[in-house]
Parts: structure tokens; sequence; C-alpha cells
């Protein structure tokens, strides 16, 4: 007993000493946003969802999160293949909420062959592809810079990219291969204008592919005739592997529509980037993502440039695939130096300085599916805490009461037991908050309210048995002793059984039924070492006190009211007489 | 209060006593009734499963002054049609409103908040949001199944070992009888399934098996020297076993029952539905069932069980001849049967014959009604333990 006590007094010290006095809240009690991702592995790799990979991506998602400057935000792995962000109140959550679940898997592979997708195109669109003016191949390494084939983009949509002409999605609607190929800066803008009205009349009933620029290489000639980009469900990651082709959606319809594409190798992966950022467009005034290349990253993408700048359009493109999209495909007219390159792209500010963040600590090693974002305002956290807390103490309270009423005196020996185990549960709780993490989440409370009702029965079941051993006509100092050993095989077979079922539910969920299995496990516990070194010593001590040992009525003892004549005489049991 | 004491101590020397065990044939008949009952409930009607299993968002307002209707038509200009549940509950800081908008309806979190703060007035801050994919919820009831089915393994087995395997066996099926009501509750009153019944419904598992363990402890005290003596069967032992452990399990279900109606009436009445009050009822329900099953099912079934071994239909075979001759007896008088119970100094004789065990019954438990009688019988007990 003295043993429990010094350890309840210890912990309560280091509970102050170390400052952790309270519970580290939840999300659901103290306000915030917990954003719930799981893995999925790829098809052709079912086992690429092991704790290796399930670290590095939660160190990527860890710097992605402190890279946005939030506070306190934590995040763990749960089960094997479950990542969950959490973030506290007070941050800006949609930010986070996008960001961490991005993958940022980016490739730089060359473009092989484009086509608009899902569109009807139309006679009534006016081409007046006056865009050539912009494109004057600059000299610096800016990749958008390097979009001349702005000027033959005399599609039925030329007029809405306009605005976008130094782009690099400028080259996504292409509507003759070889006007644009060949027409450069020097095109001019009425000529392309009216041969692609002429085109695009004279194919208006066809369908989109009669669009398609370039060669679809053989393998994927299927794969690309059956991509409908125009539906959300195909827009996603095609890429199977790197060294091959692959088809791919371009990341928005910013041309009014979304754009096909059948892309070579990888080129340079997202790896070869030393750095990113968010910037303003020195060509537009648009947000981009500015990006440095590591050294080998550097001479890679001279290599590919060099290449593609002797190719026509649209193959001298080369695509930049963000998590199996093409975030914009500037052509190169000629070779790049210098490590550096633009995204560009409809960007807001938000947009950019999340990519820019997203490339800077590097792609996840796993796709995640957003499983669950739960955000829980302050007032509701604070009202949920309110709630539990209040029904713990009024759930408390009642089985004191009923203790108190049913076992008197005995009663009190619960109520201690119960406290001793609030302490050590409480006490236990803020250090973990502290050291692992621990987050008493609603569940969790339940948890603990929960664990009332099995803490109290082990009291039952020993107070039970020793009113048996009374009952016997025993009297109090060796029933306690004799009650012992049969409750205490029923508490801990009972109590195993209660853990048992705390810790298949811990190993086998996530989230909530984690904290509430988590909670139930220690107080199951916490019951057993209370049961052992606090209730039973207290027991025996108290059977030496009169009050118990006489059986005073108040004592929850007395043989009176358990119905067993005739009265113990100072602990003596009568002599045993036998009657025929 | 000390009518109560009396109570226990009555039942704990059998002279007040229920047949449980006898009483298998209403048993399976009342269980029979509420596992079809549910069982038809969870065909017929289904599970009101939660947005959690069906993916989409919850949006969830405090603000007072904003009613049920206005909130609808912001969630019906929202989605473009009526298909989102708004539903109202009171809690401690006001009104809460919440919006359920399916996934299907492919309505974006930041398009929704616009509209609920611009329409409603409620700053961005103050609306709690959980937006929940279509698998989360599949997911969840995946893993909660194997855990069912991993914990069912596991403790089968332990119970196997630290018992036997009829006990086993015993325990199974009144934990799949109390699973299978709490479901039904579920299904026939159309509560609604959320992540909190889910870890409710779990808590149930270990809650009801613990019970039954602890009665199956007595059970399994009370059963172990039957061999030696010829005045009860197995069900006999089984029933005054489960009788004077009838104490405990009605203080344990009170104890553990109180805190979950604590959680269920006053947290849930506090804060309106919500997780505490899914676990809760999910909770009661299945203690209530358990509290139930643990008596009323699983030691009738164990008992059922052991009959069919050879030593107990053996022991069986010796109490009905001795009821028999006791019969016989009493019918020639009283004298005779004191006489025969004088000499019987069974470890298993330590309490009484049930009242009502078997067509003897009245012939043995007659005499014993008398307090000089028993209280002999008692102290004599604890004396032979030493």
């Amino acid at each position: 007993m003295g043993l429990i006590l010094a350890v309840a007094v210890a912990l309560v010290a280091i509970m102050f000493a170390t400052g952790n006095t309270t519970p580290r809240l939840g999300v659901d009690l103290a306000g915030g946003t917990t954003v719930t991702l799981k893995a999925v592995a790829p098809k052709n790799n079912p086992g690429a969802v092991n704790s290796t990979s399930m670290n590095e991506a939660v160190s990527i998602l860890q710097q992605r999160v402190n890279g946005m400057g939030v506070s306190e935000a934590t995040v763990q792995t749960e089960g094997s293949d479950t990542i969950v962000v959490t973030i506290p109140k007070g941050n800006n959550t949609q930010q986070i909420e996008n960001e961490v679940g991005t993958t940022a898997k980016l490739y730089f592979r060359p473009v092989l062959a484009e086509a608009p997708s899902g569109v009807t195109v139309t006679s009534s669109a006016s081409a007046s592809a006056s865009a050539s003016g912009t494109a004057s191949a600059s000299a610096s390494a800016s990749t958008q810079a390097n979009a001349p084939s702005g000027s033959a983009s005399a599609s039925p949509s030329a007029t809405k990219t306009q605005g976008d002409a130094v782009t690099g999605d400028l080259t996504k609607a292409t509507a003759t291969a070889s006007a644009s190929a060949t027409a450069k800066a020097s095109t001019t803008p009425a000529a392309t204008g009216t041969a692609a009205a002429a085109a695009a009349a004279s194919s208006s009933a066809a369908a989109a592919a009669s669009l398609t620029t370039g060669t679809v290489p053989a393998d994927l000639t299927t794969q690309f005739a059956n991509l409908d980009c125009s539906k959300a469900a195909q827009r996603v990651d095609h890429q199977t592997d790197t060294t091959k082709d692959a088809v791919a959606c371009s990341s928005d319809a910013s041309a009014g529509y979304y754009i096909k594409y059948a892309l070579g190798p990888v080129a340079v992966p997202g790896t070869d980037i030393s750095s990113a950022s968010a910037g303003i467009s020195t060509q537009n005034g648009g947000w981009q993502v500015n990006l440095n290349f590591t050294s080998s990253g550097g001479s890679k993408f001279t290599t590919v440039t060099t290449a593609l700048a002797k190719n026509t359009t649209p193959a001298n493109q080369f695509a930049i695939v963000l998590d199996g999209k093409v975030q914009s495909a500037p052509s190169v007219s000629s070779a790049i130096t210098g490590g550096q390159a633009q995204i560009t792209g409809s960007f807001t500010q938000e947009e950019a300085t999340s990519l820019a963040n997203v490339l800077s600590y590097g792609a996840l090693p796993l796709d995640f599916s957003k499983q669950d974002v739960t955000t829980v305002s302050p007032e509701l956290g604070s009202s949920q805490l309110t709630a539990g807390l209040v029904s713990g103490a009024i759930g408390l309270a009642l089985v004191i009461l009923y203790s108190l009423l049913y076992y008197r005196g005995l009663g009190l020996v619960a109520i201690a037991g119960l406290a001793v185990s609030a302490v050590l549960t409480y006490a236990i709780m803020c250090l973990l908050g502290a050291t692992i993490g621990f987050a008493l989440n609603l569940p969790a409370v339940c948890g603990a309210i929960v664990a009332i009702g099995i803490t109290a029965d082990s009291f039952v079941v020993y107070f039970e048995r020793i009113r048996d051993e009374l009952r016997h006509g025993s009297s109090l100092r060796p029933a306690v002793q004799r009650a012992w050993p049969k409750a205490r095989r029923t508490i801990l077979v009972a109590d195993f059984v209660s853990f048992l079922a705390a810790a298949v539910l811990y190993f086998f969920t996530v989230g909530k039924v984690q904290g509430f299995a988590f909670t139930l496990g220690l107080t199951t516990l916490l019951d057993v070492v209370v049961i052992f070194l606090f209730t039973k010593p207290l027991i025996t001590l108290l059977a030496r006190r009169k009050f118990f040992a006489e059986g005073h009525p108040m004592s929850g003892l007395d043989p009176k009211r358990l119905g067993v004549r005739p009265p113990l005489r100072g602990g003596r049991r009568p002599a045993e007489t036998k009657e025929a | 209060m000390s009518r109560f004491g009396n109570i226990g101590h009555r039942l704990f020397t059998g002279e007040l006593s229920f047949d449980f065990v006898g009483r298998r044939k209403l048993w399976v008949a009342l269980s029979g009734v509420i596992v079809l009952a549910a069982i038809l409930g969870l065909s017929l009607r289904g599970l009101n499963l939660g947005i959690e299993f069906k993916g989409g968002e919850i949006y969830t307002i405090s603000k007072p002054g904003v009613t049920v209707s206005q909130a609808q038509d912001v969630a019906n200009k929202i989605t473009g049609d009526n298909s989102s549940v708004v539903q109202s509950s009171s809690s401690s800081s006001g009104k809460q409103i919440t919006i359920q908008i399916s996934a299907a309806e492919n309505v974006t979190t930041e398009k929704a908040i616009t509209e609920i703060t611009s329409q409603l007035g409620v700053p961005a801050n103050q609306v709690s949001t959980q937006m929940i994919g279509a698998s989360w919820g599949q997911d969840i009831s995946k893993k909660a199944l194997y855990g069912i089915i991993a914990f069912m393994v596991l403790v089968t087995l332990y119970l196997a070992v630290a018992f036997e395997w009829r006990l086993a066996v015993g325990a199974l099926v009144a934990l799949l009888h109390d699973m299978v009501i709490t479901v039904g509750v579920y299904a026939l009153l159309g509560f609604t399934v959320t992540s909190g019944t889910v870890i409710g419904f779990l808590t149930v598992l270990g809650y009801s098996l613990y019970d039954t363990v602890v009665v199956f402890d007595g059970l399994k005290d009370a059963t172990k020297k039957l061999g030696t003596q010829s005045r009860l069967n197995y069900s006999d032992a089984a029933n005054q076993s489960l009788n004077s452990t009838l104490v405990r399990s009605i203080n344990t279900t009170i104890l553990a029952l109180l805190p979950v109606a604590a959680l269920l009436f006053i947290g849930g009445g506090l804060l309106g539905a919500g997780t505490l009050n899914d676990i809760s009822l999910a909770l009661f329900v299945g203690l209530s069932a358990g509290a139930y099953s643990s008596i009323c099912v699983a030691t009738p079934m164990v008992a059922w069980l052991k009959e069919k071994q050879p030593e107990n239909i053996a022991l069986a075979k010796k109490v009905r001849q001795r009821r028999a001759a006791e019969a016989k007896a009493a019918a020639e008088g009283v004298v005779l049967d004191q006489a025969d119970r004088a000499g019987q100094d069974d470890e298993a004789a330590e309490g009484n014959v049930p009242v009502s065990s078997g067509s003897g019954a009245g012939g043995s438990t007659g005499p014993r009604r008398q307090p000089v009688n028993r209280s002999r019988n008692d102290r004599r007990a604890p004396g032979k333990r030493k």
C-alpha cells in the first residue's frame, strides 16, 4: 500500500515538476483539425506500404507542416497504413488540409502527343491567334519563356488562352501540328487563325481524337484513345513505371477543356530538385514556382531540353507531371542550362506556396487517400469537454453513492481505491501526453468513464467474497485473508479478458477507437495494480480496527445485516459442535 | 438496506433461489424471440448508417438564433437539391445545428463554408467541419470486424485453457447473443450507426465477457467437487452458484451501468447527439444484454453441455435415485430426511438445494427452511475448509 501511494505521489510530483499538469487534449475537445490519411499501395507493388515508407512519409509530412509555420502540429502513424495529422486551432486549416494529402510525385517527361479531351469542336471558334507576340524566346533558363509555339495555338479556344500566352499551358490547344510547328514567332496571326478555323470547321463533327498532334506510341494507342480527361474519375495518376511511356491529363481546364497527353519516360525526377520557392513571374506578374535542380538534375535537364529543342511541336515540349497530372507543358526552343526552371500556371499565391513547400520537402513515397478531415471549433470542443467531465463526475458520484449505500464502511474503501485509481490515471495521461503524444479525446474520456465500472467491479468481487466468508461464520480477519485468493483469481481472469479486448481493439483499429482502447487498457491494468497494492492491504489493515472487526452496523460487515447468526464475538468463531 | 443485505444472504444460502438453469426453455424462448426480432429488424430494416459510412461532410454550427429551416434552405442552396440532412440539438452552449452533405453531391468544403458563413452570418471559425472519405466507414468496419474475429479466437482459446471448452462455447454463445441484440436494437429503433457506435459495440464484447467470466469463475468453484456427493446434479450446482453470485452480478451491472447511463442521459442531454451519446447508447444496450446473457444464456448453455458428460449423467442418475428415496421418506415423515441430512457433509452441500431442484424439491427444502438447521450447517462448513 505504501508502495502504490509512493508511486502515486512520485507520479504527481513528476507531473508538477515537468509542468504537465493537464492531459494533452485531442482536437475534438480543444478545437482544431485532424486529417486522417490512409496509404494506398500501388497496384503493381502491394508491399510498398511498410514501416520504412510510412516513417519516411511521416517525416516528410512533418517537414511540410512545419514549413507552413504551424505550431504544435503532430504527425503520427496509426496502425500499419494510416497517418493522422493533428493541427491545433488557429491555423489555416484549409491550406494544411490541401497540402498534407498531396503526394507531390513530380516528374519531367517529354511530350509525345497531345489532344483536347472530351471537347466537341465548333466552328464558331474565333481563331484570332494574335498570341504570337509574346513568343520571343528568351535566353533565360526559365521554361515558360521558351514557349514560342504559343503563336500556333489557333485552336477554338485560342482567345481564352491569350492571357496565359507566356505560360506553358498555351501549347495545350494546338489544333494544327504543322501550323504551330512551323509558325513560331514569325507566323502571321491571321493566317494561322484562318487555317485553324478552317481546320476546325472541316472537322467540327469529328471527335477530339482528330485533333491529336504528335505521334502516340504504339503501346499507348488504345489507352490514349480511351482516356477522357473530362471525367474526374479518369483524371488520376496513370503512370506505372518511370522508365515507360504514360498517358496523363492536364491538371486544369484553363483552356476551357482538359488536355490529354502521351508522355515519354521520366527525363528528370522530382527528387533532382534541390529547392523550390514561390515567386511572382517577371513575365506576366502571376504566381509561379521556381525550381532549382541539383547538379545531376541540372545536367539531365540540359540534356533533355537539348534533345527536345530539335523536335517539332508538340514533341518539343516537356510536361511537368505532378501526381500524375500535367501541371504545365512548356515547349523548348533551345537547351536550358543553369539548373533552374519555373512552373507556371494559373496559381494563386497560396497554391504556389503550397506547391513550392511540397516540392522542397520531397515527394511522399506513397499515395494517400484522405479518410477523414475533422475540424472542431473551439466552442464545440469545450462544450464536448464539459459534457464529458460533467457526465463523468455524475457517473462517479452515482457509483460512490451506491457503494456507500450498499457497502457502508467498505464503500469508503472502494472510494479510496477509485480515488487512487483516478489520480494514477490522470497523472499517467498527463505524462503520456508529454512523452508519447497521447491526446485525450472524447472516446478516451468515454473509456475512462466506462472504466469506473470495471474498477468498481473488482471491489464488488472482493467484498462479496469477504461477505461470503462471513456468512460461513468466519470472523473478519480470517475472512479477509481467505476471500483474497478466490477474489484475486476472479479479478485477474476478468481483467485479463477486459485487457485482451482493449489490446485487440488497439491493434486492429485506428483513430478514435484506439484512444478509447488505450484508456480502457490502461485503466484495466491500473485496476489490477490498485486492488493488489492498495485495496487488499487497506482492508487487511482495517480488519484490525474495532469498527470493522466487530461488524459495526455502519461498517458494511455487520453479521446481523448479512444475515449471519449468532453474532461474532471478539472475532472468535463459536466452537464447532456436531449435533445429530 | 438491511433487507437488501438479507436478500444477499438468503440467496447465498439458497434459502431464496431463482431457478435460472432449470428454466432453460423460458430463456431459449425469450432470447429466441429477441434474437429473431433483431435478425428480422436487421434484414428488413437494415442499419441506419451514418454519413461516416457513406462519405460526405458534416458542418456543425453553434450560433443562437439560427433555425433548422434556415439551415436547410442554405443546405439546399449548396447542394442544389434537398438531399442534405439538417438536425438540431441543444447543448450547454446553446443550440447546435448540424448539416450533413453526402459525398455524392460533389460540393467542395470551401464553397459550403462560404455559403454557410455568408447566408447564416456565422464566422468561419465557428463552423466545425468533418470531411469523411467514402471508404472511411468501410475501413473502420472492416478493421472492427477483424478485431472482433481476433478477439473471439483469442478469448475462446483462453477460456478453453483457463476453464474448459464447454464454458468457452457458453461464453461465445452469450457474446454472439449480446452482439446480435445490440445490433438488432439499432436496426429496429433506427438509431444512426456512427464511429462512436462501433466503439461502444466493441466495448460490449469485452464487458459482456468480463461479466460471463466472473460468473463462470464462481461456477467452476462450485462444481469442482461435484463428483463426491449425490445431492446435486450439475445443473443444480450451477444454479446454486449463479444465485450465490447474483448479488455480485447485480451490483456489478448497476455499477457499470451508472456511469454509462450518466454518459447517455446527462452527457447526451448536455450535448445532444454526438460521440458520447453514440458510445453510451451501444454500451447501455450491450451491457444490459450482457448482464442477462451471462446469467440466463451462458450458464444454462454450459449446464446443458455439461449434463451430456458421462460423469454428469451418472451424477444426475444418482441424484434422481436419492431424491426418489427422499421423496419416499418425506411421505413417511420428515424425521428420516433430517437424519439423512445430518450425515451429509459434502463440500458441495455448503449451501442448500434450490427450491425447484426437481420433483423431490418439496421434500428436501421443507426442513431446510428451519433456521437452526441452516446456521448449524453453515457454521460447520468453513471449519472443514481449514
